[in-house]
């Protein structure tokens, strides 16, 4: 049933309509062309305000759907929904999407083109967000790859070349895949629809389809979708594309791949491989439950061993998007979970998704406005005392390094304790393990914070280094202010989401 | 034998025209025209000679139907077709002839065509193996002398010699082999030997005549392993004698042959359409065509000169139509005339083609073709056509004749058996063709034309003959039954 | 509908008409040209509109006698395949003709040569008898190499020699299976549906043999591997127009031929022969793709590329169910029009501008800021190359991909590794050919800016990537000519396991 008033697609369609608008008026000044690309990029914050209002919690299965037939014969619908874990992601990048904008305010190289491609990547994610048929929701992300890929390779660092061209060609052949998996699940089933085969897979039937398929071709149809999602997370060991997309990356970019694109790879991994296999999902859990344990763990060290900031956090991404599918597969790992604990590891994941968005832009952020005071050079080494010569900078990049830290106040904190009590609750020697992870990027974000804020002025902050400009203050602020936000109030977040986990939890109990 | 002379002399009328013909053109070079310029002389030989064909053949076209004077010569379907068509490509060749701007003998050369006309004409009748021989060599001797026409190159003797001296050697065998059956049978008509044959159960002489009878066609048709006269004969041999040893006498004998044995020897044809092969004239015609097609797609890719590459593209064909040949007793002789009448037409548009540019600066090599388009955008089509046709390219008339000769040899047994194994290599050899065809028209469409070669003038009779060749390929290719519903 | 064969003599008689034109100017052979090729594709756009499918077959637009001694008749009919093939046809050539729209040298000549070859590509997708079939098919031959050997450019007289002769090799099989199977069944008709009904009486031995001339001479104009080796050099030497026609039509012709006569004459003979067809169509997809990786010469990459994609269309028809065969058809358009988007760039927009094609020297130029409209257009391409979905290769693949696994699931994987192989030829030649680092020899090199692109130049791209898009949104327009198509008595001796 369609509403009349589509609001999902034009949440999804207004992104993408604004880059059209852009490559129609090319002799737009660059001024005014960034103003309407923001503009564009805020409506969905505008947009997904509407439909926060309208959002009822509590009531079962998606909202505000929209549905229409689109390639009979394969049965394929243009579907959307909206669900609590969708309306977080979508208010993310809401909030994420105008911020690149901002970040990439200065850049003088063709900023039109850079605008209208942000514009569509984030016009592509909040398709993957909404949509709730394999198709559309593939073709969001296929297309997603596009603007990133651009994105790096024209403006990003020396490296970009080879940094775009395996990103895309990783993510690429996960998906192709992930494709393959599920052009099985159609031969079995007749349906690419999610929530459908969703309903058959709680029943079972599922299943009993794919086993039509003979042989281990079931297990590999599951294997295919992890794969595809896998590597976009990215997933231990299919992350080694990450650190360089993510270093070679302008600003803006890494600002978006790692506070959006990453949460792609988990939402499907919520909405896609976990309700349609929970059985394969439980068979397997145990050695996923190590590779993401390998995540944090090595996330988390190696980048305890960088000297380039970017790339730091860049492994630090890693190291925090592996305890949201360390929970889930924690769950996972159980025929009976402690419903208690699987219901806080799973509200510890989705706000850790959100969470993790919001500090992890912050940080690339902090990191490339030290990058452009410095001619380019973001080492560890090449900076020193910089709270001295700019105390706002230092003090909203401290707040911010403190809540990927996970100190309690701030929103880091909230995700992170709920991961580490379920996950105890459920697998306690893997809580344990990743405490190894707390340590390590204890160490290392507090290195930074130190060698680079603190002592005497050196390097590059010693000359001028001006403080915070304008834009640049106006894209740092509102991040900083969701992070104490949601550190003092999570309950802003957890209302949306805890019916959803809760009927979760309720069906865990496998046959 | 009934000696109806009225009859005879009814039915040889086209003949009688033809030789009428060649007398007045000759009586009239030699009194009226004796002082006139070499112009007047070719124009007046030439007018006159071609109304003799266009009569005769229209003679022969109504011309009465069944068997002559008790069976000499029969007048069927096949014997008309072959009339009319060895006709019309003399036609044809006449307009080549009007190239011949240095020949200082126009008259005698059109008599001698006539002459040769009349011994065609014969051969598509003849039923009884002294006619049949008569009109062979009647045909053989006036090639012999139009080979050897131009006295002006060394070459064209040398043409004319090795083309007696073949010629004479394989008439030689001919009358041996059939003066063998004469005595093994009892008697000279087809019909009567076959019945006799019937009845005999085959001997080794029956054989060694069958052997030496299939001698002289393979060395009428140009076909391996007889065909070593053929590439010299058509280089050094004036143009027209050229054109005319390629189409007008080529379709005679194939048509002289075929009757003769599948009129005369049918008994004794054996088998060729499975594997198990039955011993007959069958088998070695088999042999003879694959040898031919070998040796002449594989010869010709080695030419550099355009009339040897033409020979060899005639001893290929002659070996596909040796497979019209072997299917012609099961399933009719339409598809066989149709290849042997449109290669004809595409034989003589060729060499006239040739001809053309000889006139104008020589053409023996390949590379003379050079910048045809440019050098004369008719030409050049035309070439085209006539080089697509024996290429077997559709929409023309030479890939339909390719086309029904391996439907009927497919239908002797499919590819089971030798037949459908010659099939095979014939539709193979043909990409091998398609090569040394394009190699020619590269040079005529593509290739820039040399330095100082000019524009070329047509003669206007060469160029209605080249046109009316061309439209005549391209309509009985697209409406074949044209020519199948004679039959 | 009736009007459909008007596809065909309209290309002919603008065959004529551009050659007398040309003689006047080329601009009135360009003219001519183009004018006949959209009113051709007119003609199939409005059929394929209006067509309503028959269940019981091809709807016969004309039906005469022709040779009756032997049972041949002019048979011209057409289904949904015809349909979207007829316009895949129209679209690639009005695209070239606007591609073209520079050739000056023998220009009435040039679109002579190009409307037979159209003409004879309609003829062949219209055919209901195997000898007409034949026909039009050998009709395409000539042209072709006239086309290369004239006005192409590395190589031409070899690779116009090379194509010609291969493409002929193939015809000459199929001659011998066709007339093989006409002479077993009797001589009675050249009809394909008569044909197949004489054939269901063969013995298993013939079948087999018979499918296997047929097929092999087919799959070689289809670029089989390892058959497929006159595809790249031929497109490689070829003008822009030819091997937009040549990689997006008439490879196309092979895999129609397959299709249409090979595999539903003889069914047990494909039966026999299906597990080689599938290994060798995965080898074309997989090893065609890799070559293209280490190409350095940027047509060649594109030229490899349409071999691995026709890989993905004979993968389809080995699959033999209706599923993958819809797709197979559904990716012989999309190919058709992405081929045709990729040499357009490759050959007119970059080629005659910079003069080389090498990717080492397209890299020190960064084109895609001297030439942002060739960027993005080969970029799109260049996706709906890899089978990015709202591009038409996208339902294509994956409809063959479902049909493949229904029928051998390893194909399916093997399939899906080259759909990973694609993604990372194109992405390089992307990365490689427009969007180089500008080094100060390039820049130096060549200072002037390019020759803008030309108005037609953008019609043809525009109208290409629309269509690829169109049927990248809205498969189901095409999809819903060849399904019913599929579900005739005629495919159903080869269509196994064909549920929908």
């Amino acid at each position: 049933m369609s509403p009349s008033f589509p609001l999902l697609s034009l949440i999804v369609f207004v992104p993408w309509l604004g880059a059209i608008a852009l490559l129609c008026l090319p002799r737009l000044s660059p001024g005014l062309t960034r103003i309407l690309a923001l503009a564009f990029s805020l409506s969905t914050l505008a947009l997904s305000g509407l439909a926060l209002c309208s959002f009822d919690p509590s009531a079962a299965g998606f909202q505000l759907s929209e549905q229409h037939d689109w390639i009979s014969s394969l049965s394929v619908h243009y579907r959307l929904g909206l669900d609590g874990l969708s309306l977080i992601l979508v208010l993310l990048t809401g909030a994420l999407g105008p911020l690149s904008i901002l970040a990439s305010w200065r850049q003088q190289t063709n900023p039109r083109l850079m605008c209208m491609l942000f514009l569509l990547l984030q016009g592509a994610a909040l398709g993957v967000f909404l949509a709730l048929d394999f198709v559309p929701w593939f073709l969001f992300w296929e297309l997603s790859l596009v603007p990133a890929y651009f994105l790096i390779r024209i403006w990003g660092g020396p490296g970009a070349t080879r940094a775009a061209y395996q990103f895309v060609i990783y993510t690429v052949g996960g998906s192709a895949f992930m494709l393959l998996g599920f052009a099985g699940i159609f031969l079995a089933t007749g349906t690419l629809d999610f929530t459908v085969l969703a309903g058959l897979a709680a029943d079972g039937s599922l299943a009993t389809k794919l086993s039509v398929l003979g042989g281990f071709w079931p297990t590999a149809v599951f294997f295919g979708v992890l794969l595809g999602l896998a590597v976009k997370v990215p997933l231990f060991p299919f992350h080694t594309w990450l650190p360089s997309a993510y270093a070679e990356a302008p600003t803006g970019a890494s600002m978006f791949m790692t506070g959006i694109m990453s949460k792609m790879g988990v939402y499907g991994f919520l909405r896609i491989l976990w309700p349609l296999f929970p059985a394969a999902l439980h068979r397997f859990a145990p050695g996923l439950v190590w590779l993401a344990l390998g995540g944090v763990v090595f996330g988390a060290f190696a980048a305890m061993r960088q000297r380039d900031l970017k790339r730091m956090v860049a492994y630090s991404s890693i190291n925090h998007v592996s305890y949201c599918l360390l929970a889930l597969f924690a769950v996972c790992a159980l025929s009976r979970p402690n419903p208690d604990a699987a219901s806080a590891a799973l509200v510890g994941a989705i706000l850790q998704i959100f969470n993790h968005g919001i500090s992890a832009a912050a940080l690339f952020f902090c990191v490339g406005v030290l990058e452009s005071r410095a001619d380019g050079k973001r080492g560890l080494g090449d900076f020193g005392g910089v709270r001295a010569a700019a105390p706002l900078f230092a003090g909203l990049c401290g707040i911010s390094m403190f809540s990927s830290l996970g100190l309690p106040g701030l929103n880091g904190f909230v995700g992170e304790f709920l991961i580490f009590s379920g996950v105890w609750g459920l697998v306690p020697w893997a809580a344990a393990l990743s405490c190894l992870g707390l340590f390590a990027t204890a160490f290392f974000l507090l290195t930074f914070w130190q060698r680079v804020f603190h002592g005497p002025r050196a390097g590059a902050a010693e000359k001028t280094f001006p403080d915070l400009t304008g834009v640049e203050t106006a894209t740092l602020v509102p991040l900083v202010a969701l992070m104490l936000a949601f550190g003092i109030l999570p309950q802003f977040l957890t209302v949306l989401v805890n019916p959803l986990v809760a009927s979760w939890v309720a069906h865990l109990v496998l046959p | 034998m009934s000696f109806d002379y009225a009859g005879l002399f009814g039915a040889l009328r086209p003949e009688t025209a033809l030789v009428v013909g060649a007398l007045l053109v000759l009586s009239l070079d030699l009194s009226l025209l004796k002082g006139s310029s070499a112009g007047a002389r070719r124009g007046v030989a030439l007018i006159l000679g071609s109304l003799a064909l266009v009569v005769a053949g229209w003679l022969a076209w109504v011309g009465p139907h069944g068997p002559v004077f008790g069976g000499v010569l029969v007048l069927d379907r096949f014997a008309t077709a072959t009339r009319v068509g060895v006709l019309s490509l003399m036609l044809l060749a006449m307009g080549t002839a009007s190239c011949n701007r240095a020949g200082r003998n126009p008259a005698e050369l059109v008599a001698v065509m006539l002459f040769a006309a009349v011994g065609f004409t014969l051969m598509a009748a003849a039923q009884q193996l002294l006619i049949a021989f008569l009109s062979l060599e009647l045909a053989s001797l006036s090639l012999y002398i139009l080979a050897g026409f131009d006295k002006s190159r060394p070459e064209s003797a040398e043409a004319g010699l090795k083309y007696y001296l073949f010629g004479g050697m394989a008439a030689a065998f001919l009358l041996f082999g059939l003066s063998l059956v004469y005595g093994l049978t009892g008697s000279i008509d087809l019909p009567a030997i076959a019945e006799s044959l019937r009845s005999q159960p085959p001997n080794a002489l029956l054989m060694v005549a069958l052997v030496m009878i299939l001698v002289a066609f393979g060395f009428k048709a140009a076909a391996a392993p007889f065909h070593l006269w053929a590439p010299d004969v058509y280089e050094g041999a004036p143009t027209v004698a050229a054109s005319l040893v390629a189409s007008a006498s080529k379709l005679a004998a194939f048509t002289f042959f075929t009757r003769i044995l599948w009129t005369g020897f049918y008994p004794v044809a054996g088998s060729i359409s499975t594997s198990a092969v039955t011993p007959g004239w069958l088998a070695p015609l088999a042999a003879i065509s694959a040898l031919s097609m070998l040796i002449g797609n594989f010869g010709a890719l080695a030419q550099q000169n355009v009339r040897r590459l033409l020979a060899y593209s005639a001893i290929a064909h002659s070996g596909v139509l040796m497979l019209g040949v072997m299917a012609a007793g099961d399933y009719g002789v339409g598809p066989l005339f149709y290849y042997a009448s449109t290669y004809g037409i595409a034989a003589v548009g060729a060499f006239a083609v040739v001809g053309v540019v000889e006139a104008s600066g020589g053409c023996q090599k390949i590379t003379d073709l050079a910048g045809l388009a440019r050098r004369s955008p008719l030409l050049a089509g035309c070439l085209s056509v006539f080089i697509l046709s024996l290429a077997g390219i559709p929409p023309l008339a030479g890939f339909f004749g390719k086309f029904s000769v391996f439907a009927s040899a497919l239908r002797l047994g499919g590819l089971a058996g030798p037949a459908g194994w010659l099939v095979v290599l014939a539709i193979a050899l043909s990409a091998v063709a398609l090569y040394y065809y394009l190699i020619v028209l590269k040079q005529a469409l593509i290739e820039a034309p040399a330095q100082g070669a000019g524009k070329i003038a047509i003669p206007a009779a060469a160029e209605v003959a080249l046109v009316a060749a061309a439209v005549l390929l391209i309509l009985l290719g697209v409406r074949p039954s044209l020519i199948l519903g004679l039959f | 509908m009736n009007a459909l064969p008007c596809t065909i003599y309209l290309s002919f008689t603008g065959a004529l008409l551009a050659l007398a034109a040309g003689r006047r100017s080329p601009g009135a052979a360009r003219l001519v040209a183009l004018v006949f090729a959209l009113l051709a594709w007119g003609v199939a756009l409005v059929a394929a509109f209006k067509f309503v499918p028959d269940a019981a077959g091809p709807v016969t637009l004309v039906d005469s006698p022709w040779i009756p001694q032997m049972g041949i008749r002019y048979h011209l009919a057409a289904d949904g395949i015809s349909l979207t093939l007829a316009v895949l046809t129209g679209l690639a050539a009005t695209a070239g003709i606007l591609f073209s729209w520079n050739v000056d040298k023998r220009t009435g000549e040039f679109f002579a040569f190009y409307l037979t070859l159209i003409g004879g590509v309609y003829g062949v997708f219209l055919s209901a008898d195997a000898f007409l079939f034949f026909v039009f098919y050998e009709i395409a031959i000539v042209p072709k190499y006239f086309l290369i050997a004239i006005w192409g450019s590395t190589n031409r007289e070899y690779g116009a020699m090379k194509l010609v002769l291969y493409s002929f090799a193939g015809s000459a099989l199929v001659l011998a299976g066709l007339l093989w199977a006409y002479a077993a069944g009797g001589a009675h008709s050249f009809g394909v549906a008569e044909l197949a009904q004489a054939a269901a009486g063969f013995s298993h031995g013939q079948q087999v043999w018979m499918f296997a001339l047929v097929f092999l001479g087919f799959a070689v104009l289809a670029g089989m591997f390892p058959f497929h080796t006159w595809a790249p050099t031929g497109h490689v030497a070829a003008p822009t127009a030819a091997s937009m026609l040549l990689a997006g039509v008439v490879m196309k012709l092979g895999a129609y031929g397959c299709l249409r006569v090979a595999m539903p004459l003889f069914p047990l003979g494909f039966a026999f022969w299906q597990p080689i067809i599938f290994w060798l169509a995965l080898i074309g997809i997989i090893y065609a793709g890799l070559v293209a990786l280490v190409q350095e010469d940027f047509k060649f990459v594109i030229g490899y590329s349409s071999v691995s994609h026709m890989g993905f269309v004979l993968l389809g028809l080995a699959a033999a169910n209706a599923r993958a065969v819809s797709g197979a058809v559904l990716q012989m358009f999309s190919h058709g029009v992405i081929a045709g988007l990729l040499f357009a760039v490759v050959g007119r927009m970059v080629y005659d501008r910079t003069h080389t094609r090498k990717l080492a020297d397209l890299r020190a130029m960064a084109l895609y800021k001297r030439m942002p409209f060739a960027a993005a257009v080969f970029v799109l391409a260049g996706l709906a190359s890899m089978g990015m979905p709202g591009f038409s290769g996208f339902p294509a693949e994956l409809t063959i991909l479902i049909g493949t696994w229904q029928a051998a699931p390893w194909a399916a994987v093997l399939a899906a590794v080259g759909v990973l192989v694609a993604a990372a030829f194109t992405l390089r030649v992307i990365q490689v050919s427009f969007f180089g680092h500008d080094s100060s020899a390039g820049a130096a090199a060549n200072p002037e800016p390019y020759a803008p692109i030309t108005l037609a130049e953008k019609c043809g791209a525009i109208l290409l990537l629309g269509a690829t898009v169109l049927i990248g949104v809205k498969p189901d327009l095409l999809l819903e000519l060849i399904r019913p198509a599929l579900q005739t008595p005629f495919f159903q001796a080869v269509l196994k396991g064909g549920g929908l």
